[in-house]
């Protein structure tokens, strides 16, 4: 690290980081909410979806659970492992409330 | 607007059972009285832009820096300019004033302590915050409301609400406190949440003998708060606080705490409890206060 007023762990750093998309029907979803929660389930952060549905965590390595709920939609959830200076790639397809049933 | 009166009294019933059960209402009851002038709503978000993308029909937004923070001093605003403030947004004293945000409502909660500082109890959470509302398609405007100004008179501040760092080095080891930060920050292994730039203090680690709780636990997955008997369990049971302790709450920047001293203060009852708001930033800064720290880093052979 160069800059005297950041004094992060060295693997936070580069492109570590957890990103992807919301689609329904092939096509991006805006008002998504993809929340970040940790190994013992912890929250850590949550994004609304814009226009073009995509969303972005910056992470140190580890194990992390991606969770997507929209309106109208059944609860996504999704693992990711990210190494030091990966970026992974999430992809939630909705599907509507209720079709998950059963 | 979609109806949705079946479930109203469901989840009136279940607000009832906090400490205050005047402290929040649900999106049902906004949505119900929305428009019938009963009430002011007021939008606070972390995303501060979130607002001027979409917000519920009549909200005022409230920045929770630009309009909370003073611009020069480390310090909350002062009384006058909270009269300002407030009167700015048509707020008169015996208005309900309705706080809703992002982010299981965490910087609405923040504000809400504001307004308990400078005395205004007419104040209420809307369980959920933003994201319930939308998550319920419920409607959302870009229009802003016309507002017309009042004049409002705060009180002194409470200090009885706020911990000061003097108090917080003299109570270490004595009164209970709360770091409501993530685990990694807590033992030391980050300065910041993980998503954030790494602001921070200049040491890692956190108060000795403070409880880790951090804050969104007292959060369900739609952002309204976890049911009484969940919370007692997740702050008496688990970590064995008491209601009539005087305990403090801390987090990065005090904002985070925010959250948690309405959970303390308002659904679970502690009447004592603090927000120490320069919380780790301060105390993490200070010259020669005691700090555990867990994590240690390895050094490179």
């Amino acid at each position: 690290m160069t800059s005297s007023c950041v004094d992060a762990p060295d693997d936070y750093v580069g492109e570590t980081s957890i990103r992807g998309v919301v689609l329904r029907d092939g096509d991006p979803v805006e008002g998504a909410y993809v929340r970040l929660t940790g190994t013992q389930e912890e929250f850590v952060a949550e994004q609304r979806t814009p226009e073009d549905g995509a969303f972005r965590f910056w992470v140190v390595p580890g194990d992390w659970t991606v969770i997507c709920l929209a309106p109208g939609a059944e609860r996504l959830e999704q693992s990711a492992s990210v190494a030091k200076g990966k970026a992974v790639d999430v992809k939630f397809e909705l599907l509507p409330a209720g079709s998950a049933a059963g | 607007m979609v109806g949705r009166s079946a479930g109203t009294g469901e989840e009136q019933k279940t607000l009832g059972e906090y400490a205050n059960p005047d402290a929040l209402v649900s999106t049902d009851w906004v949505a119900e009285h929305l428009g019938d002038g009963s009430f002011k709503l007021i939008e606070v978000d972390e995303d501060t832009d979130a607002y001027e993308r979409g917000h519920i029909p009549t909200a005022q937004s409230l920045h929770w820096r630009n309009e909370l923070q003073d611009p020069v001093v480390r310090n909350f605003i002062d009384k006058t300019h909270f009269e300002k403030l407030l009167g700015g947004k048509g707020v008169g004293n015996e208005d309900l004033v309705v706080l809703y945000g992002g982010n299981n409502n965490w910087f609405s909660a923040y504000a809400y302590w504001y307004f308990k500082v400078y005395g205004h109890n007419n104040v209420k959470l809307m369980n959920g915050g933003r994201k319930k509302w939308e998550l319920e398609g419920r409607e959302l405007t870009a229009d802003k409301p016309a507002v017309t100004a009042a004049t409002y008179a705060a009180k002194e501040a409470d200090l009885s609400i706020r911990a000061l760092r003097d108090e917080v080095i003299s109570k270490v080891g004595v009164a209970p406190m709360v770091d409501v930060r993530s685990p990694d920050e807590f033992i030391g292994k980050l300065a910041a949440p993980a998503h954030l730039p790494q602001e921070q203090a200049q040491k890692k680690g956190h108060i000795p003998g403070a409880k880790n709780v951090p804050w969104s636990k007292s959060a369900n997955e739609d952002g309204t708060f976890k049911s009484l008997e969940d919370l007692k369990a997740l702050y008496q049971e688990e970590q064995g606080l008491e209601p009539q302790d005087e305990t403090i709450a801390y987090c990065r920047i005090g904002e985070r705490s925010s959250h948690t001293w309405f959970v303390l203060k308002e659904l679970l009852g502690f009447p004592k409890v603090k927000n120490y708001d320069g919380s780790w930033t301060e105390y993490g800064s200070l010259v020669g206060v005691p700090i555990e720290l867990e994590y240690k880093e390895e050094v490179p052979a």
